[in-house]
C-alpha cells in the first residue's frame, strides 16, 4: 500500500509541472497583457497616459521579457520563497489574496460533497430496494431536476424567493461588519450563517448525481446471485442489502471523487459569482477579464492541483474499499 | 367464460413470435416507447427546435425592437371576455403607461375602451427570414404598429424588448451550440478514442493519460479562462464557434472513454475475430461491424452530452465570458436579468431560465430513455 501510495505521488508531481505550464500559456492567450487593457480602462475614462511610465511599469512587472522566462520566474518563485507574483489590479502579493479564498472554496465544495454523499446514499439504497415505488418516483424526479438545474440557476432562484417570499438578501458570506475583520469566533459563526445556503444549493445537484449512481449500480448488484445465497443463508434483509451490495455499490463515488470535486468546484465558482461570495470565483472572473495574469494563473493551477490531489485521494480510497483493486 | 384462460396464452405465444422475429430495430422502438417521460420530451424537444429553426415567423415582434413605451412591461393578459361581459375572440386592451409620481417607475394599466383582436398570420415588424426573404407576417400578433400596441405574452424587459421574442430568439443559439459542441466531441471522441481502444498498447496508455490530464483540470474555470482569451471585438459567429470548440475540447475525453471502452470490449467478440479471420481489412471492421454495434449507445451517450452543452454555454455567457449582445442566446438574457431588483420587480425576465431547465430535463429524460433503448436485450 505504501510503495503504491509512493509511485502515484510520484506521478502527480510531473502532472501538477505539466498543468503548472498549461495554466502559463492559457493565461497569456489574450492579445495584450495586463497593461494593455490597464491602458484601455484608463483611455476609456478619458485620462491621459504616459507611455514612459507603462515602459517604467511593463519592465517591473517583466511583461517585457519572453514567456518562458516569464513562467521560469514565476515558478522558481513559488517553489523557493512561496511567492505566487504580485496581482497587478490590487497591488498586493498574489500569496496575501489566494488562501483565504480558496479555503473558503474548499470548506463549501468539500462539505457540500460529504452533505451530498449523506443524503444521496440513504436514498438511493431506498429507491433501488423498493424500484417503482411512489418514493423511488419521487426521488428520481428530484434527482433528473437536480442535474438539470445548474447551481447558479439555483441561486438564482433562492435569491428570488428569499426576496420575494421571506424580505432576505441572500448574498456574501459574511455580514458586511466580519468582511474585514480577523478571523474569532464571531465570524465563524457569522460564516455558518450564511454558508448554509450555497452548501444546501450546490449539496441538491451533488445529490442528484450521487442518487443516480448509487440506485443504478445497486439495481445491477442486487440481482447478482450472491445476493440470493446471502438471503438464502438467512441473513436479516437489511445485512444483505448493506454489507455486501451497497459496498459494491459505492465504489464508483469512491473512484469518481476526484472529478465530482472537480465538478463542484466549476459549480461552487458559478455559484459564487451569483451569490458574490468571498471565494474564488468572483476574484478569479475579474482577474481574468482584467488580464491580471498571476493572480487568475494561480488561481487555475490551484485549483486543478486541487482536483489532481482529489483524484490521488479517490484512488486511494478505492483501493482500500475495494479489495479486489490491488496495486498495480 | 370457460376457454377465456386460453387466449392471453394464444396472445402471449403471439407476442412471443413477434418478439422473434423483431428486428432490433423494431426492440428498441419498442422499449424506448415504454419510457414515457423520454416520449413526452422528444415532443417537448421536436416543439423546441421548431421554435428555434422558424424563430422569426413564429415571435410576434424582433429582437432589436427596444421601446421605451414598454420598458418592463408586464406581460398582456390575454381576454376573452370584454368588460361588458361578451365574448369575443382572443383579445388585449390597449395598454397605457404612467409614471408613479413619487419613484419614477412606469406602472402600466389597460384601457378598456380600446379593443385589439389577436390575429393568426398578421403583419407585424419585417424581418428576414432565414436571412433570405424579406416579410412581416408572423405567426400571431395585433396587425398594428409597434408603438401603438404589443401583445406580450412573457412580457417585456429592462429597455423594452419582447421577451417571448428574446427567448425563442436565443434558443436559436443555444439549442444549436449543443448540438454542434456535441458534433465537435463526437468527432474527435470517435477518431481518438479508437484509435486508443483499437490498437492499444503504448498508444493507449499515452491517451488515456492525456485524457485523464485534460479531465483533471475543473472545466468551468479552464472554459473561463478560454473564453476570457477571446478578442472582444470579434463578430458574434466568430465567438459562437470559438465557444463550442471551447466547450468540445473537454468534451470529447468522456466520448473517446466511452468509445475505447467499446472498442476494448468488442475486439474480444467472436464476430470481430471472424471478420478478422476472413480477411476483412482494419477499416473495415471498425466501420461496417463495430461501430453499427454501439452505435445505438453512442446515440444516447450524445444525448445525454447535449444539456451539459447547453448549461456550459448557459453559464458562460451568464457571467459574461460566453457570448455577448448583440447575440441572442439563454445565457445572454438570463446575465443581462441578473440583478436582484429585476428579481423582485420583474420576475418573467427569467422565462430564459425555464426554457433552459425544460430543455435540459427533456434532454436527460430522452437520453434515459434512449440509453435503456439502445440496449433492447437486456432484462
Amino acid at each position: 500500500m505504501l510503495g503504491y501510495i509512493l509511485r502515484r505521488v510520484a506521478i502527480m508531481i510531473p502532472t501538477l509541472f505539466v498543468i503548472s505550464i498549461m495554466t502559463f500559456i492559457i493565461i497569456q492567450l489574450p492579445p495584450g497583457d495586463f497593461l494593455t487593457s490597464y491602458a484601455a480602462s484608463l483611455r476609456a475614462q478619458g485620462e491621459v497616459i504616459d507611455e514612459d511610465e507603462m515602459e517604467v511599469m511593463r519592465e517591473r512587472y517583466g511583461l517585457n521579457q519572453p514567456i518562458y522566462v516569464q513562467y521560469a520566474k514565476w515558478i522558481w518563485g513559488i517553489m523557493t520563497r512561496g511567492d505566487w507574483g504580485q496581482s497587478m489590479s490590487l497591488q498586493v502579493p498574489v500569496k496575501d489574496l489566494i488562501w483565504q479564498r480558496m479555503a473558503l472554496s474548499m470548506v463549501l465544495s468539500v462539505v457540500s460533497l460529504i452533505v451530498g454523499w449523506f443524503i444521496a446514499i440513504p436514498l438511493g439504497v431506498y429507491s433501488a430496494t423498493h424500484q417503482y415505488s411512489l418514493v423511488d418516483y419521487i426521488v428520481t424526479f428530484i434527482s433528473f431536476m437536480g442535474i438539470g438545474t445548474p447551481s447558479f440557476l439555483l441561486g438564482l432562484v433562492v435569491m428570488y424567493v428569499a426576496m420575494n417570499y421571506m424580505g432576505l438578501t441572500v448574498g456574501g458570506l459574511f455580514s458586511s461588519q466580519y468582511i474585514m475583520a480577523p478571523w474569532s469566533w464571531d465570524k465563524v459563526i457569522d460564516l455558518a450563517k450564511h454558508i448554509w445556503i450555497p452548501i444546501a444549493i450546490l449539496a441538491f445537484n451533488g445529490t442528484a448525481g450521487g442518487l443516480r449512481t448509487t440506485r443504478a449500480n445497486l439495481l445491477d448488484e442486487l440481482n447478482k446471485p450472491y445476493v440470493e445465497t446471502a438471503r438464502s443463508k438467512g441473513l436479516k434483509e437489511g445485512r444483505v442489502i448493506w454489507k455486501y451490495p451497497v459496498r459494491v455499490a459505492l465504489n464508483p463515488f469512491f473512484s469518481t471523487v476526484g472529478w465530482e470535486l472537480a465538478n463542484l468546484i466549476g459549480g461552487a465558482t458559478l455559484l459564487s459569482i451569483v451569490l458574490n461570495l468571498q471565494t474564488e470565483g468572483p476574484m478569479l472572473l475579474n482577474a481574468l477579464t482584467a488580464q491580471d495574469m498571476y493572480l487568475a494563473g494561480s488561481f487555475l493551477f490551484l485549483l486543478s492541483a486541487i482536483t489532481v490531489v482529489g483524484t490521488l485521494v479517490s484512488d486511494i480510497l478505492l483501493a482500500w474499499v475495494d479489495p479486489r483493486i490491488r496495486m498495480t | 367464460m370457460t376457454n377465456q384462460p386460453k387466449i392471453p396464452v394464444d396472445e402471449e405465444a403471439k407476442i412471443e413470435e413477434k418478439i422473434a422475429v423483431a428486428t432490433p430495430a423494431t426492440m428498441m422502438w419498442w422499449k424506448f416507447r415504454k419510457h414515457k417521460a423520454a416520449v413526452i420530451s422528444t415532443v417537448f424537444l421536436v416543439f423546441m427546435y421548431l421554435l428555434a429553426i422558424f424563430c422569426e415567423f413564429v415571435s410576434p415582434s424582433v429582437p432589436d425592437a427596444t421601446s421605451a413605451r414598454y420598458m418592463s412591461a408586464p406581460p398582456s393578459t390575454i381576454r376573452l371576455v370584454d368588460v361588458e361581459g361578451k365574448w369575443h375572440a382572443p383579445f388585449v386592451y390597449l395598454t397605457e403607461m404612467s409614471r408613479d409620481p413619487v419613484t419614477r417607475r412606469a406602472i402600466y394599466t389597460e384601457n378598456t375602451e380600446v379593443r385589439y383582436p389577436i390575429k393568426l398570420f398578421s403583419t407585424g415588424p419585417a424581418y428576414k427570414f432565414w436571412g433570405l426573404w424579406e416579410t412581416d407576417i408572423h405567426l400571431f400578433g395585433l396587425g398594428v404598429a409597434d408603438e401603438e400596441q404589443r401583445v406580450m405574452l412573457l412580457g417585456a424587459d429592462r429597455v423594452g424588448r419582447d421577451m417571448l421574442t428574446m427567448t425563442v430568439y436565443g434558443a436559436r443559439i443555444s439549442l444549436s451550440i449543443g448540438l454542434i459542441g456535441v458534433a465537435l466531441s463526437l468527432g474527435m471522441g470517435i477518431v481518438i478514442g479508437g484509435i486508443s481502444g483499437f490498437y492499444g498498447g503504448a498508444i493507449d496508455n499515452f491517451i488515456q493519460r492525456v485524457i485523464e490530464f485534460i479531465r483533471s483540470i475543473p472545466h468551468i474555470p479552464l472554459w473561463m479562462a478560454l473564453s476570457a482569451a477571446l478578442p472582444l471585438e470579434w463578430p458574434v459567429l466568430k465567438v459562437y464557434f470559438a465557444i463550442s470548440m471551447i466547450l468540445s475540447l473537454t468534451g470529447w475525453t468522456s466520448m473517446a472513454r466511452t468509445v475505447r471502452g467499446r472498442f476494448l470490449a468488442m475486439r474480444e467478440e467472436d464476430f470481430i475475430l471472424s471478420a478478422r479471420l476472413t480477411g476483412s481489412s482494419e477499416g473495415r471492421i471498425i466501420l461496417v461491424h463495430m461501430v453499427p454495434s454501439f452505435l445505438s449507445y453512442i446515440i444516447a451517450i450524445l444525448t445525454l452530452a447535449v444539456p451539459y452543452m447547453i448549461l456550459s454555454e448557459t453559464s458562460l455567457s451568464f457571467i459574461g465570458l460566453g457570448l455577448r449582445a448583440p447575440a441572442v442566446s439563454w445565457g445572454v438574457l438570463l446575465a443581462e436579468a441578473q440583478n436582484v431588483r429585476s428579481i423582485a420587480l420583474t420576475p418573467w425576465v427569467f422565462w430564459p431560465a425555464v426554457a433552459v431547465i425544460s430543455t435540459v430535463l427533456a434532454f436527460n429524460f430522452l437520453g434515459d430513455g434512449l440509453r435503456d433503448a439502445a440496449d433492447p436485450y437486456a432484462r
